[in-house]
């Protein structure tokens, strides 16, 4: 996402990213983000929650009026109720070794027949 | 599964997650050899707006895909991606977001404002805090090779936000 926010950025349309892979974005170099900590899957704001998407939408709005250069990150105040996913998401488990190698044969596996099926597009 | 008990986060350890740290080490527990390289650019493009925000349309892009009747397909089943322009009114019941690395376990996708803010925009606009909101939303999807993002997809939503006289956008990454 952030490379697409480079190129149109480079071609005339500012951009905001939003988003909550920190790392990612900022290394990528995304132009202006806007950075909630939340787990994946939610950067616009909690689900069911209108109020806190609109309040998202609005400091995305104000981050092209006040970033002054390239590369500036703002977070927004809002905070996952737990923060249990920080540790569990893609948690990788030495006593599960065996069954995360079998999920990763079996993903090649699956991503082998659909090289066959669709080529390399 | 080894889940942390405690509510709040170790302070011994970094809070804020890095993805690249995380990513590259569960992919290399699955027996995947080349860690992916990730995009790093220290030379950052910058456009002011042209004109205040309250004379501009906005345009949302996301990373998810049109619905196409199942939440969940096989990874071998499902076809290759491609940029696309979608109608903003009506917005989609749903978008399909399963093939995307976001917390299955933490969270869900089921709310379209919690990715796709396009219902945001419109109330900030009915606000006068912009002009209106394109009508078009549009995708661009995340296949992990950034050639083709920097060939095709993203040369292809310009032409889309181009058409539609979009004067800034908000990309929403899943």
């Amino acid at each position: 996402m952030s490379l697409t926010a480079r190129h149109l950025e480079a071609n005339g349309i500012p951009t905001v990213v939003l988003g909550s892979a920190r790392d990612i974005v900022e290394q990528a170099g995304a132009p202006r983000f806007l950075f909630t900590d939340f787990p994946l899957g939610n950067p616009a704001g909690a689900p069911g929650n209108p109020a806190m998407q609109v309040e998202i939408a609005r400091m995305a709005l104000r981050l092209f009026e006040t970033a002054e250069t390239p590369g500036t990150t703002v977070r927004t105040p809002f905070r996952w109720p737990v923060d249990d996913w920080r540790m569990n998401f893609m948690h990788v488990d030495v006593a599960e070794r065996e069954a995360l190698l079998a999920a990763g044969e079996d993903r090649r596996r699956r991503q082998a027949l659909r090289k066959e099926k669709f080529g390399d597009a | 599964m080894g889940f942390q008990e405690s509510a709040t986060p170790d302070p011994a350890r970094r809070v804020f997650v890095s993805y690249i740290d995380k990513s590259r080490e569960y992919y290399l527990a699955q027996g995947f050899g080349n860690p992916y390289r990730w995009a790093y650019n220290t030379e950052i493009p910058f456009t002011p707006l042209a004109k205040p925000l309250s004379e501009s349309r906005i345009g949302v892009i996301t990373t998810t895909s049109l619905w196409t009747g199942q939440d969940h397909l096989d990874l071998v089943d499902r076809p290759p991606k491609h940029a696309y322009a979608a109608p903003c009114d009506p917005l989609p019941a749903r978008m399909f977001t399963m093939d995307l690395a976001w917390d299955k376990e933490a969270t869900n996708t089921d709310d379209l404002g919690s990715f796709l803010p396009v219902t945001a925009l419109k109330k900030l606009a009915a606000e006068g805090r912009i002009r209106d909101v394109s009508p078009r939303f549009y995708g661009v999807p995340t296949e992990y090779s950034q050639r083709k993002t920097n060939s095709q997809d993203a040369p292809a939503v310009l032409e889309y936000l181009r058409e539609d006289g979009v004067d800034a956008t908000l990309l929403v990454g899943l």
